[in-house]
């Protein structure tokens, strides 16, 4: 039986969501010891017996990492406990050195908070609130390598090789209630989410949040319940979602898994499933019928944490504008329509033009440059926009440039090209191509004139009246300037040579 | 009188990973019966209205600067290691998922 | 010279009439006549103990001002991380390790210029009262070497008690300090939780566990005491305060118009005839010196022992998930294609010894989800019922005392299989630890029915240790009046010696 449609299972089923992100903290060393936190360093050269969990080692608590987290809780309107403690998180694996996790259990330090998303849906915009449950501290493993297998990843593998280095970087979790009511729009909600967390984490400069490298994961959960019912069904969870993208294709794809196996009358299983990037679709991991007893109880080594009022409402003056009330300024600022503010946004590019916009250029200029032709072209080369090697800085040369009319449009393009190439910025660019817009009345008369004798019937065409022949005449004056003539300029001349006014 | 089956004792090794044999799992079967019912007797107290002590001493707020220090050079890292590859720990087959 | 005390010998340093590094080969020489027998140490590190003992006479020559202690040889139990020297915890899980580190004890005795000598046996990572849970065979009692010389720190206790060397560094979680020292006829000092540093000490039962120091007299504990003492920003749990003054305590030792509490829940029935009348001596003695002895009653300690024994093993359960054969120690069973998790199991199982797998599968289960409220976190409860008997009980006295131990030493053997009976040799003790609070014991002489020496228990509130050490030297001084010499002197000569 094929599955069914997104449409089709929107039909009849209510999708509910939970969402865990776990978050990279960006502080210099790690979450109990001194060791650096840097990203791409040769194997256990980061490493002590503290994070190594030798015998006698014990932890102390960052004071960053407090800060960072307490930052995020109330970014986030979490209130944050006056109490908290780390809890032991006991089981065994590899990748861990303790064999328990240092996090936090029934004392986290934030909770009690809400994001709120507005996504793009066929009614117009709407506003979706995601409540959240609960910010916390803990630590991260190591890295293993899985040696032996065909892909390299632990199915199959003869033996694994453990990297200490990422053992302790601070992380934190930030863990919703579960999201209902999304309806149809679950996968935009859950992206938009996620997109949220991560300009406010990138706004409060506490994590580099960057997916790929897995500053930033999320574990997105899944159920379907029947459209009207109270009743939650059997959730599935998936990890390995490493892109805003590919929380929107997750969780499509299993709210779809879901529903084809529901219509079928059989039962979702609660497990953990990894989502693949290449196919769209989740694989099965371990099962979570047979939940691990974890014995939580509070870490020994370690003391409460108790912030000072004071400490915190000094936390809270320091926080930057909300993402979301920065986006209404720059709406607003700008005179943008809706639609084009969504494109900025979901093309990511919103940092990037007001960046642009500060050094002086025009907003309407510097969003079709960057959602124009740049974008093209990063999407021809298969690369980010923010990777390609012109800057805001370029962008608003090249603003001025063409404003002050030592540019055209078509030349400025040209530009373009040479920044992104790397032959620098837009004026060495000018200078080493010697790109100039001919400005020269008497050359462009030159031009115009032998462009007239060698197409005398068309001209003669527009000289009777018929105006819109003289695009053909100047089309040939740019080509005879090697695109280097303000073509604007050129059909005033042209009209007023062949005694047509504009 | 409290007491813990054979498979009790079996589950909890489990979780402790410690493999065990029939005897030693028999034995500490039998032997916890008293054990648990010596340690039961933290019941026997009305202890409603009690706070839990984790900490003989009041201390809050330990923490230490953001700062690097030295870190044991790999070699010493895995200087006790059971076995090594490439500057990494080489441990046997892992069966499990990570979390 | 190996009879007197580091007080003395280190006067002797001072004068010039020894060396460390003859005073360090005298105590080798005397470790390898007796310790066949008495086997106290798991590694004497020969080369290097001379090393330090001659570094440390260059600097005295030199005219560097050194610490009191500085140039005498100690005994360190082996639970403390030495770097490279082998450090086993006793067991034989991790036998052969060589620690990339220091532990801040360690890294203290060495800026003070301490010889350590070599490192000591114990009960399998302190889980014991009589050494005899050692992976590497119990030590004997050189009182009696068929008896235990208590535990779990039988080995440093042992050392100090055979004149292998004058002072000893322990741990107690339960009582391992003072209990041994009862055993052996010695001096030894649980300090306030958080006054010396845990970072390096192979982990027990992290909210209980403190090192602490032996000697063979009140004064010499308490230098031993201050050089190791003191905060420490690699463990959270240490205390940010300076050590009390312990030496000048001892030193004064004083009692007059001191209040000693009687705490009549660890006297009395169950204790044995012997170490009940030295008790009551004691008391007697401190009265005569000027005290004034007072009853106080503490009635959450009848669940002291049952709080112990949940919590201990609850943290141990985790404290020990660590030994797993993936970083360091024992690995057995990796081959035929064995499995990560299946050559974890096989290697605990290999090297844990029956005690402490007995542990870690109770504290497993009072952790268990179900099961957490009923014991843990009942045991956890019990402990604040505790100190608050405790604060109760010091309003009415400066320092609470009682027998430290309710026998003197018993068989190698006789306990061994019956860990019920093994664990209430704890009784006295256990409240201490659970409070957070310091205790001493010291000789209170010899039992009638054996001849066996008896422990007497001194306690005080969270950093007064150094009540602990007034009190102790008056009533040692008192006792070594009546007695005409030191209780050691009345020990059985060691073959060897």
């Amino acid at each position: 039986m094929a599955l069914p449609t997104y449409d089709e299972v929107i039909a009849k089923w209510d999708p509910v969501l939970g969402l865990e992100v776990h978050v990279e903290l960006n502080t210099k060393s790690k979450m109990f010891c001194s060791c650096a936190t840097e990203f791409g360093a040769a194997p256990n050269t980061q490493t002590c017996p503290v994070c190594l969990a030798l015998p006698g080692a014990l932890p102390v608590v960052n004071e960053k990492a407090i800060e960072s987290t307490i930052l995020i809780g109330l970014a986030l309107n979490c209130k944050i406990a006056p109490y908290s403690r780390f809890a032991r998180k006991n089981y065994f694996y590899p990748d861990m050195p303790k064999n328990f996790q240092i996090s936090q259990y029934d004392e986290p330090i934030c909770f009690d908070g809400y994001v709120d998303v507005e996504i793009e849906t066929d009614e117009g915009l709407k506003q979706f609130r995601i409540e959240v449950e609960r910010v916390h501290m803990e630590e991260d493993t190591g890295k293993s390598l899985h040696v032996g297998g065909a892909t390299g990843r632990i199915h199959g593998a003869d033996y694994s090789l453990l990297d200490y280095n990422r053992a302790g970087i601070p992380l934190v979790e930030i863990v919703t209630k579960i999201v209902p009511g999304t309806g149809k729009y679950a996968p935009e909600v859950a992206k938009a989410y996620v997109a949220e967390l991560r300009d406010i984490l990138r706004g409060l400069k506490v994590s580099d949040v960057k997916m790929e490298q897995g500053s930033l994961r999320c574990d997105a959960n899944v159920s379907l319940k029947p459209i009207g019912s109270d009743v939650l069904g059997t959730r599935s969870e998936t990890k390995n979602v490493n892109s805003l993208r590919s929380v929107e294709r997750a969780i499509r794809g299993e709210m779809i898994r879901h529903a084809e196996l529901l219509n079928e009358g059989k039962k979702v299983k609660q497990e953990t499933r990894h989502f693949q990037e290449d196919t769209g679709l989740t694989r099965s991991g371990r099962s979570k019928e047979q939940a691990e007893d974890y014995r939580y109880f509070p870490d020994p080594d370690l003391v409460p944490v108790t912030p000072a009022t004071i400490w915190i409402e000094e936390l809270r003056a320091t926080l930057p504008e909300r993402p979301s009330l920065r986006r209404k300024r720059i709406k607003e600022e700008w005179n943008v329509p809706d639609k084009e503010m969504a494109a900025m946004i979901n093309a990511d590019v919103l940092d990037i033009v007001e960046a642009t916009v500060l050094l002086g250029a025009d907003p309407t200029k510097a969003r079709t440059w960057w959602l124009g032709e740049i974008s093209r072209i990063a999407n021809d080369q298969n690369i980010a926009i923010t990777d390609l090697a012109i800057t805001p800085k370029d962008v608003a040369e090249l603003v001025a440039l063409v404003a002050s009319g030592e540019l055209t449009d078509k030349l400025a393009r040209q530009v373009v090209e040479g920044v992104i190439a790397g032959e620098g910025t837009p004026s060495e660019v000018v200078a080493q191509r010697g790109i100039k817009v001919v400005n020269d009345d008497g050359a462009l008369m030159a031009a115009i004139e032998k462009v007239c004798a060698e197409q005398a019937e068309t001209a003669e065409k527009v000289r009777g009246g018929h105006l819109p022949a003289a695009g053909a005449l100047i089309g040939a004056v740019m080509k005879e300037t090697k695109g280097q003539a303000d073509a604007a300029r050129v059909r005033k001349l042209l009209l007023g040579h062949l005694g047509q006014a504009n | 009188m409290s007491s813990l089956s054979r498979d009790d004792v079996a589950k909890l090794a489990g979780l402790a990973r410690i493999e065990m044999t029939e005897a030693e799992l028999l034995e500490l079967s039998s032997q916890f019966g008293l054990i648990l019912d010596a340690v039961a007797r933290v019941q026997e107290m009305d202890l409603s209205g009690v706070k839990a002590t984790s900490h003989p001493q009041p201390l809050e707020n330990i923490a230490r600067a953001d700062e690097v220090l030295p870190s044991l050079s790999p070699e010493a890292a895995l200087s006790a290691a059971p076995a090594q590859e490439d500057s990494r720990f080489r441990v046997p087959q892992i069966l499990g998922e990570a979390e | 010279m190996i009879h007197k005390s580091a007080a003395e010998m280190a006067k002797a340093l001072t004068n010039g009439e020894t060396s460390s590094v003859e005073l360090t080969q005298l105590h080798l020489d005397r470790i390898a006549a007796v310790d066949g027998d008495v086997k106290a140490f798991l590694h004497v590190d020969t080369q290097g103990a001379l090393d330090q003992a001659r570094s440390v006479d260059e600097r005295r020559k030199s005219g560097e001002k050194l610490s009191p202690l500085a140039g005498i040889p100690l005994a360190l139990k082996d639970v403390l991380a030495q770097k490279d020297v082998p450090t086993t915890a006793g067991s034989k899980i991790l036998q052969g390790w060589l620690p990339p580190y220091d532990s801040t004890v360690v890294s203290k005795l060495k800026d003070a210029g301490i010889v350590i000598m070599g490192k000591t046996n114990m009960d399998e990572f302190a889980m014991g009262s009589s050494t005899e849970n050692s992976g590497y065979g119990p030590t004997f009692n050189p009182w009696d070497l068929t008896r235990t010389p208590g535990g779990s720190s039988g080995g440093s206790a042992a050392a100090v008690s055979s004149f292998e060397a004058p002072l000893a560094i322990g741990s107690d979680t339960g009582g391992s300090i003072r209990q041994p020292a009862a055993l052996t006829g010695i001096v030894g000092v649980r300090p306030t939780y958080g006054a010396v540093s845990r970072f390096g000490l192979i982990a027990y039962s992290s909210s209980l566990d403190q090192a602490g120091p032996f000697g063979r007299t009140v004064l010499d504990t308490a230098l031993l005491h201050e050089a190791m003492a003191g905060h420490d920003p690699k463990d959270a749990t240490s205390i940010n305060a300076p050590v009390p003054a312990v030496v000048h305590a001892a030193k004064s030792g004083d009692v007059k118009r001191m209040k000693i509490g009687v705490i009549k829940q660890l006297q009395g029935e169950g204790y044995q005839k012997g170490v009940q009348a030295r008790f009551d001596e004691s008391l007697q003695v401190l009265a005569s010196l000027g005290a004034e002895i007072v009853e106080v009653d503490c009635p959450s300690f009848e669940y002291a022992l049952a709080a112990y024994y949940l919590i201990a093993p609850s943290e141990c359960s985790s404290n020990l998930a660590r030994f797993d054969a993936m970083r360091y120690g024992l690995r057995v069973g990796d081959k035929d294609g064995a499995s990560a998790e299946a050559v974890m199991s096989a290697t605990r199982d290999a090297g844990f010894g029956r005690e402490v797998k007995r542990r870690i599968i109770l504290g497993t289960y009072a952790l268990s989800s179900g099961y957490y409220d009923a014991y843990y976190g009942s045991a956890q409860k019990i402990r604040t019922l505790i100190i608050e008997d405790y604060a109760k009980a010091f309003a009415k006295a400066d320092v609470l005392v009682s027998p430290t131990a309710p026998t003197t030493a018993y068989k190698i053997g006789e306990k061994v299989d019956d860990p019920m009976a093994m664990y209430l040799g704890d009784v006295a003790t256990i409240p201490v630890n659970l409070a957070g609070i310091c205790g001493m014991s010291l000789p209170a002489g010899l039992a009638d029915e054996d001849n066996l020496p008896v422990g007497f228990q001194i306690m005080a509130p969270a950093m007064q240790d150094q009540r602990l050490y007034q009190a102790g030297a008056a009533l040692e001084a008192a006792l070594l009046t009546k007695w005409g010499a030191p209780i050691l002197s009345q020990a059985p000569a060691l073959k060897g010696a």
